[in-house]
């Protein structure tokens, strides 16, 4: 049956649902047909039917205040679990704050003391007495610093080595007395200062390398005493000094 | 709260429970705010909540497992059901009754019941069904269609035997 077709799409139809051409031609058909026309109403009738009673139940006030009270309780709740992270976030800011100026505190005091060290080394080049006893042998120097200094240190055997020890005198630092030792690498000379730990305030005790006015610096504890190796040497004739100082304990 | 009066309204016509439906419309609520942040703005909001409160009654119903399936055997069952030829008389009998209506709906599976409601009551398109049932166009026509004829057939055998009394 032609009909067959239409009653097929009618639903679509009613529902809106149906492309702008098949419901204009099926709103002809309608008009010419009149069991179409009848099925149309019908179906229209229990649409509409349906649409009345599906609307049937209504919620109790109660209920709705219950659901409303929920609903911002667990906004509220959510609003509340946010603070923990935001604290939480705040106080890691300040720590890093708090470290991140503590740390530059440390940079500018190693700084300033590794410049203290650079203008002692270059005191001591310029002037027409750079040491106090000048003396090659280990064994004259050392015990020179006796009563001199609150401590003792051991000096290296240099004979096969290209350093020479040229002599050393006594020197302050952050107002506490320590040893100053010249050493010479062929026309290099390369100051060893010693002090006690204490002298050097914040700068951290491990082993370093740095450079200070462009001089090269090698520091590091050892026994509560800190040694800087500081020079217009190469850091490679640094560092075996270093090296050598360091094998003498 | 947005659509608080239809998903409620929906909820009881799922459940036909007042207290179980305040149960599912708290829940949906609940796990929309919950999982607010896997609504894709931009998309359907209804029938995203709607889908929330149709999951939740399954999984209330069926257990987490029947969740995502639907039902095949709802589909065949109204092949059999007989077409009605309405005439002029029963259009106005169906008119003048509308809690026939309204019990016929009752009687019919749920899978019916709930296209029916997002089409005819919620006023959904194809596609907002479709999103809602999470099935495809065609079956949401398909299914309506036959819906639509198990409503009328219900109606027709209500009719029939409040005539008999």
């Amino acid at each position: 049956m032609v009909c067959d077709a239409w009653t097929e799409k009618l639903d679509a139809y009613l529902d809106g649902e149906l492309p702008a051409g098949e419901a204009q031609a099926l709103g002809e058909h309608l008009r010419g047909c009149s069991a179409c026309a009848a099925e149309s109403l019908s179906r229209v009738q229990q649409k509409l039917a349906l649409r009345g009673a599906g609307q049937r139940f209504t919620p109790d006030p109660a209920f709705r205040a219950r659901i409303q009270k929920s609903v911002a309780v667990r906004k509220a709740r959510d609003w509340k679990r946010l603070w923990f992270p935001a604290l939480a976030g705040a106080m890691a800011l300040l720590i890093l704050g708090a470290l991140f100026v503590n740390y530059n505190r440390e940079r500018r005091g190693e700084q300033r003391l590794l410049g203290e060290l650079a203008d002692l080394h270059v005191a001591t080049l310029a002037s027409s007495n750079p040491v106090d006893v000048v003396s090659t042998d280990r064994h004259t120097v050392k015990p020179w610093f006796a009563g001199k200094i609150p401590f003792t240190f051991n000096l290296p055997e240099l004979q096969d080595s290209p350093f020479t020890l040229v002599g050393g005198k006594v020197s302050y630092l952050n107002q506490a007395a320590g040893a100053e030792l010249i050493f010479r690498v062929r026309q290099h000379q390369i100051s060893v200062f010693i002090f006690q730990d204490r002298a050097a305030g914040s700068l951290h005790a491990g082993d370093a390398a740095q450079t200070a006015l462009s001089f090269n610096v090698r520091s590091w504890s050892h026994n509560g005493l800190i040694y800087f190796v500081i020079g217009d040497a190469s850091p490679q004739d640094i560092d075996k000094l270093s090296e050598l100082i360091k094998s003498a304990g | 709260m947005p659509l608080f009066e239809r998903l409620y309204n929906f909820a009881c016509w799922l459940t036909q429970d007042r207290y179980e439906a305040e149960d599912l419309v708290q829940e949906t609520y609940a796990k929309a705010l919950k999982g607010f942040s896997s609504f894709q703005p931009g998309t359907n909001f209804r029938a995203w909540i709607y889908k929330i409160l149709r999951n939740a009654f399954l999984t209330s119903r069926t257990g987490l497992k029947a969740a995502a399936t639907e039902p095949l055997d709802v589909e065949d069952e109204a092949q059999n059901l007989p077409t009605v030829k309405e005439t002029p008389e029963s259009i106005l009998l169906q008119r003048a009754d509308g809690q026939l209506v309204e019990r016929a709906l009752e009687q019919l599976p749920v899978a019916y019941r709930e296209v029916l409601l997002l089409c005819e009551v919620e006023e959904m398109s194809y596609q907002e069904i479709a999103a809602t049932l999470s099935i495809p166009i065609g079956t949401v026509m398909s299914r309506l269609s036959r819906a639509r004829r198990a409503l009328r057939a219900e109606v027709h055998k209500a009719q029939g035997s409040a005539a008999k009394i």
